[in-house]
């Protein structure tokens, strides 16, 4: 399962790749064609996905005002009445190079809520997010972003900074929300120093594409218990951030484990802030 | 599809009609001239629009110009198109013979290297910063689709991504016949290849993106360095400046209202930043204060915001 979609991650954007004499055949197409149904086929496996609204919401910008940092926020609004859960949530950028920018995965016990990042949108674009619950039903939610204009690309800003960042992380807490959905709900964010790229670009000198290289798992955990698994892809932004909002159980640390397409592991442990609450 | 060739068929059978019948002894039409001002002796500058790259603008929205030396000339960027780039080299050709040696891209961005195409061959050395190919050859096929969309395939479909072969790793000068101009490379600022031209006999400055008025600066590097940059640029000895885009000026007061942009929205988006606030907030709330200064402030503040928290929240 993980190597099914580790390669709908990478490969997906590797294969449309084209020449730069060639673009003008996607992009004229890109506006018309819709790459949902097949999209479907890939990553859910044709599995049928109803209408989320009420279990699922996703919030982004209407413009990618910076094509390179999109932010994106996934909410459950499962009803507390309704006794299944959100076992995971996909993220799928329908236009992107590589679709599939990340599948969460919620912990059991952590009540996840709240899930933001931050994401390349290379492309007017669809935007789904589709939950699948703990009966195995999927459900579906989506919005549209359109590209952002000027001199904005989804690439780095400054390539010497990020790769001194490389490997550091970075955690905050922040004082419980005044409107949490639910009583005793904090919020965290993970940050990741890590260059995350995309591997479609060229090398200028060697006339070879630079390899992809990105963090594509990270696991977030209070004590033993996970709090939020993410696979993710070359559509997540440089220096992944996430940041999420769940329900500390009491637990005294969090931990961090994160690992990039070339093996490296990235680790820390934090106390947790007023765990008593 | 179909159609659409066809159309492009008739209009290019419709259009050699016409050559043929003006006489004109070539098989492409002369461009008229881009005009252009003498803002120091030798130095012409053509005033960009104020405004973002459409088709009806041609992609004439940044300042681009040309020195002429004693022997040779240097244009300094080439427009967002090559369509604006014919029209400089038509320019070029009104007010002088001598052979065009250099060509200065002050960095990557389209409205500064779009119009490159209509100047390779004939010997011109394409000339930049050291990083410059490496912004090329990752940003060049994505602007390119993404100005297609925006320009239409008449204007985008001749432009070329064109490699410097002589790069600028500190600074650099250039002899054009008892004129020198100093090239200097800057570390990330606007951009990560930022580039600047002094003619040293004039004291004439081609800041490129590092200087901006009335348009409103944007933020593609790096907020914090180019504040330190700014610092460094204001001890450049010169008496004007030809900005990226806005009026000419005088040096070093043209970096004011910059400067107090970029103070301003890095010392709120520190505030969000310090308060925990999500980076969405910063694309409605930082640098408001300083909308009624600046033209196009829709266009770019909230995308300033956001690359600059994501540049910040790492202090």
């Amino acid at each position: 399962m993980l190597a099914r979609y580790s390669r709908l991650l990478l490969l997906a954007g590797l294969m449309t790749v084209t020449p730069i004499g060639a673009s003008s055949i996607q992009a004229a197409t890109a506006d018309s064609y819709d790459p949902w149904p097949g999209l479907v086929q890939d990553i859910f496996n044709n599995r049928p996905i109803d209408e989320g609204t009420g279990i699922v919401a996703i919030e982004m910008p209407y413009r990618a005002e910076d094509a390179a940092i999109v932010p994106v926020t996934l909410r459950i609004t499962l009803s507390p009445a309704d006794n299944r859960r959100v076992v995971a949530i996909t993220l799928v950028i329908d236009q992107n190079p590589a679709p599939m920018a990340a599948r969460f995965e919620l912990g059991q016990d952590s009540s996840v809520s709240e899930i933001s990042t931050r994401v390349r949108v290379n492309n007017y674009t669809d935007v789904h997010a589709v939950a699948e619950l703990s009966d195995g039903k999927l459900y579906m939610t989506k919005t549209y972003v359109k590209a952002s204009g000027g001199c904005s690309a989804p690439a780095a800003k400054n390539a010497e900074e990020a790769k001194a960042r490389l490997g550091q992380i970075r955690f905050r807490q922040f004082a419980k929300p005044t409107d949490g959905p639910q009583n005793g709900t904090r919020e965290a964010q993970i940050m990741i120093g890590h260059p995350n790229n995309s591997g479609l670009q060229m090398d200028q000198l060697t006339r070879l594409y630079i390899p992809a290289f990105f963090i594509n798992e990270l696991r977030i955990w209070q004590d033993d218990a996970l709090v939020l698994a993410m696979q993710g892809g070359i559509s997540i932004s440089e220096d992944p951030n996430i940041r999420f909002a769940y329900v500390p159980h009491g637990a005294k640390r969090i931990r961090v484990e994160a690992k990039d397409t070339e093996g490296h592991l990235f680790q820390g442990e934090w106390p947790v802030e007023n765990s008593g609450i | 599809m179909a159609g659409t060739t066809l159309q492009m068929i008739i209009r290019s059978l419709f259009l050699a009609g016409l050559l043929l019948s003006s006489g004109l002894p070539f098989a492409y039409a002369q461009q008229e001239a881009l005009p252009t001002s003498e803002v120091a002796p030798g130095i012409f500058v053509h005033a960009g629009a104020t405004e973002l790259m459409t088709k009806e603008n041609e992609g004439a929205i940044a300042n681009v110009g040309f020195v002429i030396g004693r022997d040779a000339v240097a244009v300094i960027d080439t427009g967002g198109s090559v369509r604006e780039g014919e029209r400089l080299l038509a320019a070029i050709r009104e007010r002088t013979d001598k052979p065009i040696r250099y060509v200065i891209n002050t960095h990557a961005h389209p409205d500064h290297v779009f119009g490159n195409a209509a100047f390779d061959g004939n010997g011109i050395r394409f000339v930049g910063h050291k990083n410059l190919p490496q912004a090329l050859a990752v940003r060049g096929a994505f602007y390119i689709d993404a100005f297609r969309r925006i320009m239409g395939t008449d204007l985008i479909d001749k432009v070329r991504t064109v490699k410097p072969t002589l790069l600028v790793d500190g600074t650099l000068a250039l002899d054009l016949g008892q004129r020198t101009l100093i090239l200097r490379a800057w570390p990330t600022a606007h951009s990560d290849s930022d580039l600047t031209v002094l003619d040293e006999q004039t004291g004439t400055l081609f800041g490129g993106d590092l200087v901006f008025l009335a348009h409103i600066p944007v933020v593609d590097g790096s907020i914090r360095g180019w504040l330190k940059v700014i610092g460094e640029l204001a001890a450049l000895p010169a008496q004007r400046v030809v900005p990226g885009h806005g009026p000419v000026s005088n040096w070093p007061t043209a970096l004011l209202d910059e400067r107090h942009y970029l103070e301003k929205l890095a010392a709120d988006i520190r505030a969000l930043v310090a308060q925990g606030r999500p980076i969405r907030s910063a694309a409605d709330t930082a640098a408001i204060s300083e909308r009624s200064r600046w033209k196009l402030f829709d266009d770019y503040n909230a995308r300033n915001a956001t690359a600059a928290f994501s540049e910040i929240e790492w202090e």
